[in-house]
């Protein structure tokens, strides 16, 4: 069994603490991280000619955006503290995107937070924590 | 913006019945403009009594040659099609990009517009239920040159230093001939279809689409708008410019995301509607085979009615023009063919499906009573055939058509600014002057009467698919390479699914 541990962070309160758990859990353990940002994406949305013929200038930038501003600030405070880490970004649902990367990266566990969605919004499509616990085959560790 | 011209619009409203010959004016200074664009255009020869625009002649025997010579790609390449847009194929690390399916839906919203509503019953009048039998085999075929067109667009494409890319046949003409070693001919013929696509998006992608929105919520108003054409065409004109100038994107965005729930509703409505008439079914079914090939009551007989069925089928998909290949070429693939087997379903879904069900609502209303449209034409006759059944109808079908003109405005808009682009370079005043020029004719189109209008939008548009087809020709066995290589890796397992 790897010795991986796979976070979701989003740059939100409830991801900060879920990488916190985390690293300490990593720490006790020996553990290295992979930290994911999965950006909410459909390949079934509809758009205009003009916003496709932009659409890979808009991923690369979205892209961009999570490891400059999210991934990458994280990763190397944690590398400071000596700690083996890795980062992902992937457009998808998100759910089935940390189940992939989870398989992809041969993790053994997922850490991830009770995300900061409205209950409005949790409501009419449900809970992205509740969809990865559902149907997720390795242990998933929520932080509230 | 948007408040001033509401603003003008209500000044200038008590001055409306002084204004309401303007149309006629208008109207009358441009018809002879229009039938001297369609003669040239659709210059025809007699055959066996039948008058035969050359140009559809050109088009149908692309289609046929295109058909045979990829090998019945049309029917061959369906099942992929679906297996592709279903996300099969693609990689979980290439998502973000745009989708088979987002360029599927976009190319189908520029589309699906009035034509489908509209322009099968034009087609009926003119050429009986027969012409409905040729407007289906039409679509089949033109499957094949949408094949041809989406690959070479993705192909061809440029990428920009920004990350925005560009494509269609104006590239794929002028990179492809120039591969073959005829770059001079190559740069004439991309230039000829970059002028082309610009004024056909005045003509199809604008005039002919607020023309019929006008027409429609005038019959909806029962007649009240009658003389208010530039009223309607300056309000219509309003919200397109505040769209592709305004910058305001979420109505365009709100229209994409309506317009294809609009078209599963309208033919949803519209299969209970032919249900309703079950009765009439079997006779309407018969009249289009019997008319199809005895063309009866039709100019020209069978083979009037069946370049009426081809002109109509290719004004509605646009198989051959080329247009489809710009919103295609948005697809970022390592195999250019992927997504011209995804653009067979543009085709099946607009002529095969969408057009067929109409054809189908109107011949059941034929068949219960002759008379039923009371001489309306176009989308009015349409929706005198739904009215039979839902006297409520025409509101929400005016409201579904006025949506189907404004995607479809929305995404000629662009075509057409492409061509701009092409001609003249990205510079932003240059695109203003072209967005300005066509909200100009978004306005014109709501002024001028629905016959000077087709034969326009018509002429304009079909006469790109001159350099686009000779193009398509030439760079046939490029797509044909690709092809078999394509379909060879799928054989052999190279390419694998990834669902």
């Amino acid at each position: 069994m790897s010795n991986k541990i796979l976070v979701a962070i989003d740059g939100s309160e409830g991801g900060k603490r879920a990488l916190n758990t985390a690293v300490e859990y990593a720490k006790l353990t020996h553990s290295s991280l992979v930290l994911s940002y999965i950006i909410d994406w459909s390949p079934y949305s509809f758009h205009t000619p003009e916003e496709l013929a932009e659409r890979q200038k808009r991923r690369d930038s979205e892209i961009q955006r999570a490891n400059d501003l999210i991934l990458n600030p994280e990763a190397l405070a944690l590398e400071k503290e000596g700690l083996a880490v890795e980062t992902v970004v992937r457009h998808g649902k998100i759910a089935e995107t940390l189940k992939e990367v989870a398989k992809e990266y041969d993790v053994s566990q997922i850490y991830i937070g009770k995300l900061g969605e409205s209950r409005m919004r949790s409501m009419i499509f449900g809970s992205v924590t509740a969809a990865l616990i559902q149907t997720a085959l390795l242990p998933v560790t929520v932080v509230p | 913006m948007k408040k001033l011209f509401l603003l003008l619009g209500l000044v200038f409203l008590p001055f409306a019945n002084v204004y309401a010959g303007i149309d006629e004016t208008i109207n009358n200074a441009t018809a002879p403009i229009a039938a001297f664009i369609g003669k040239v255009v659709f210059f025809k020869v007699p055959v066996f009594g039948a008058q035969l625009p050359l140009v559809v002649l050109w088009l149908v025997v692309g289609a046929v040659f295109f058909t045979f010579y990829m090998r019945f790609i049309n029917i061959r390449g369906f099942k992929h099609a679906i297996e592709l847009v279903r996300g099969d194929y693609s990689d979980p690390k290439s998502h973000g990009e745009v989708s088979h399916f987002q360029a599927l839906a976009t190319a189908v919203s520029g589309t699906v517009g009035i034509g489908n509503i509209g322009g099968v019953a034009v087609a009926v009048t003119v050429g009986g239920a027969g012409a409905t039998f040729w407007l289906i085999v039409a679509g089949i075929l033109g499957m094949s040159t949408k094949f041809v067109e989406c690959t070479l667009g993705v192909k061809y494409r440029q990428e920009f230093e920004d990350g925005h890319v560009s494509g269609g046949p104006m590239y794929y003409l002028r990179q492809g001939f120039s591969d073959r070693g005829m770059a001079g001919f190559g740069k004439f013929m991309g230039t000829f279809y970059a002028i082309g696509i610009f004024i056909g998006a005045l003509g199809i992608g604008n005039m002919f689409q607020s023309n019929q929105a006008y027409v429609q919520l005038n019959t909806v108003a029962g007649g009240a708008l009658d003389g208010f054409g530039w009223l309607v065409g300056l309000i219509l004109a309003a919200v397109v410019f505040s769209v592709i100038i305004g910058g305001i994107k979420s109505i365009a965005r709100v229209t994409e995301k309506i317009v294809p729930f609009m078209a599963i509703f309208y033919c949803i409505f519209a299969i209970i509607v032919i249900l309703m008439n079950v009765g009439s079914l079997p006779q309407a079914i018969a009249n289009i085979f019997t008319g199809a090939f005895t063309g009866e009551g039709v100019a020209g007989g069978a083979l009037g009615a069946m370049i009426i069925g081809f002109q109509r089928a290719v004004f509605s998909n646009e198989a051959g023009i080329g247009s489809a290949s710009i919103a295609h070429s948005a697809v970022k693939t390592n195999e250019p063919v992927t997504e011209g087997i995804v653009s067979v379903l543009e085709p099946f879904i607009d002529t095969i499906v969408i057009c067929t069900i109409t054809a189908l609502v109107i011949g059941t209303a034929q068949v219960a009573d002759p008379n039923f449209a009371n001489g309306a034409k176009g989308v009015a006759m349409t929706s005198a055939a739904f009215q039979r059944e839902f006297s409520w109808f025409p509101l929400p079908l005016a409201f579904a058509a006025l949506l189907f003109a404004f995607s479809t405005m929305i995404s000629w808009s662009y075509y057409g600014l492409k061509g701009w682009t092409y001609l003249f370079g990205e510079s932003e005043k240059g695109q203003t002057t072209y967005k300005l020029i066509f909200c100009a004719f978004v306005a014109l189109g709501c002024i001028v009467e629905l016959g000077p209008i087709l034969d326009i939008s018509d002429a304009l548009v079909f006469l790109i698919c001159v350099p686009n087809i000779l193009g398509l020709y030439f760079l046939a066995p490029i797509v044909k390479r690709e092809m078999e290589s394509y379909f060879a890796r799928i054989e052999s397992g190279e390419i694998k699914k990834f669902k």
